[in-house]
């Protein structure tokens, strides 16, 4: 028997819905119930609810708080305030990225941090030893479950008032206090719900109550690739920079933090790869670590229901790195046709 | 959509997964249910081309679905004379009718003595208890 998965507090909710459960990042999780199409399409049209309980919440407290975090994360906090959170990077010295994570303002001395579950421990090492009188970082992951409500009703079906993205607060739904986080990985409307890992199978069933359709990594993999955001692991690790994956806009080059100045130098000089949107032109299923012509690589591809085609993010030298530029991409030995697209991939306003 | 699990007695198996159904000297060949499961919503078939030639226990085309693709062992020998469009055009349709819509090719056998070495539905059966 293999290193034993561990498992969230939605398990066997899950097993009872007849999810096929399969290992991910040490955790055992639910790829798809009735399916990946129909889930995403759920989301894209209504709501789907996913258990993504196996990622890392961290607490960083303290006068000194603030400190250690613009000295850590890419992003500027100072351009946000209490009930507010930031999309940003957790950078090594070389500019690589360590993770990719969001950080919630809680009070102006109080953070929580929702990191990758793969990452968790790295990033709380790399946390740890940065820290400095007057910051405490705690792993506070085993005490909550998290779940992602996404889709164009997601909050009309939860019950929750209109709120701008990227904020949170305090809610209950249907009597289980929790934290609605305006935030997701699908591209749509929609929140992730952070609660007690106790009260975590209520609220899932509550939620479910409502009408939102349980929906597994399968369909979350191909919403977020549809919408070009990046994952961890497969398009930025810590040997990418966020200059070349395109994420220069989170990072804030006019303070210090680790790799500030390897990024500034790849800025001036001008990435030699960039990491692309692209759609197939011919009948294909592009795959992490297919070759891409030209020196070039695919780093997540699947197929895309809402477009009906093959979509794919993948670094390629800069030179051919404009929208509409023609990449062939090695399937298997065969020569499939591709092209740039502009982000996101898929956009409803086109589709409607 | 998806199919219930079945294995047809008039069917011969391959324990990759694979059927014939056997037609005078040409046979018709697809996936199991066990296969189409196991991958899940197919989105694309890598289909032979007409007049190309397929070995037995040899791979002769791809399916791919959302989160894997697997090579299409070939259980019989022979030349491919048909090729079914609807499976390329809408792959869903082998998870929706292995046996039926969904069949992947027409061959005309090379050997028809190799029929003898297949699986009847039993045998198959108990591969797919063992996975």
């Amino acid at each position: 028997m293999a290193q034993t998965l561990q498992r969230t507090p939605l398990h066997d909710l899950h097993v009872a819905l007849g999810a096929r459960m399969v290992p991910f990042a040490g955790w055992e999780m639910p790829v798809q119930y009735a399916g990946v199409i129909p889930e995403v399409k759920a989301v894209r049209t209504d709501a789907g609810v996913f258990d993504v309980s196996h990622m890392g919440e961290f607490e960083v407290e303290g006068p000194r708080a603030t400190e250690l975090l613009q000295a850590t994360l890419s992003n500027d906090l100072a351009r946000i305030d209490p009930g507010q959170a930031q999309y940003t990077l957790l950078t090594n010295e070389r500019g690589g990225i360590i993770d990719d994570l969001i950080a919630y303002e809680l009070d102006g001395f109080r953070y929580l941090l929702i990191v990758n579950a793969a990452n968790r421990n790295a990033d709380f090492e790399w946390l740890k030893e940065r820290e400095i009188p007057g910051s405490d970082v705690r792993d506070v992951s085993d005490a909550y479950g998290l779940l992602a409500v996404q889709g164009p009703r997601s909050i009309e079906r939860l019950g929750l008032p209109e709120a701008n993205a990227f904020t949170f607060a305090e809610t209950d739904i249907d009597g289980i206090q929790c934290m609605a986080n305006r935030t997701g990985y699908t591209g749509e409307e929609g929140c992730e719900l952070l609660v007690m890992a106790e009260d975590a199978p209520a609220l899932w069933e509550r939620v479910l109550g409502r009408g939102v359709v349980p929906c597994g990594l399968g369909a979350r993999d191909t919403l977020r690739l549809e919408v070009c955001f990046p994952l961890h692991g497969q398009d930025i690790t810590p040997d990418t920079d966020a200059i070349s994956a395109g994420l220069g806009w989170c990072c804030d080059l006019d303070k210090e933090f680790s790799g500030a100045q390897e990024l500034r130098e790849v800025k001036a000089r001008g990435p030699e790869r960039k990491l692309v949107p692209f759609v197939m032109d011919e009948k294909a299923v592009p795959r992490t670590g297919m070759p891409i012509e030209g020196g070039g690589e695919v780093t997540s591809g699947t197929h895309s229901p809402m477009l009906g085609r093959g979509i794919g993010l993948g670094y390629v030298p800069a030179a051919t790195a404009g929208v509409d530029s023609e990449l062939t991409i090695d399937v298997r030995g065969r020569p499939r046709r591709a092209h740039v697209v502009k982000r996101p991939i898929y956009k409803r306003e086109e589709n409607s | 959509m998806a199919a219930t699990e079945t294995y047809p007695a008039d069917l011969k198996y391959h324990r990759e997964h694979d059927w014939a159904r056997i037609e005078g000297d040409e046979a018709v060949l697809g996936i199991t249910w066990f296969a189409q499961d196991a991958l899940g919503e197919l989105v694309h078939y890598e289909a032979p081309d007409e007049g190309s030639t397929v070995t037995k226990d040899e791979p002769y085309g791809e399916v791919e679905s959302v989160k894997a693709v697997s090579d299409v062992i070939s259980p019989l020998s022979g030349e491919v004379v048909a090729v079914n469009q609807k499976a390329v055009d809408e792959p869903e349709t082998v998870n929706e009718d292995p046996y039926g819509e969904g069949w992947l090719i027409r061959i005309r056998l090379g050997d028809p003595s190799e029929v003898d070495a297949l699986l009847d539905a039993e045998a198959y059966k108990q591969v797919v208890a063992e996975q």
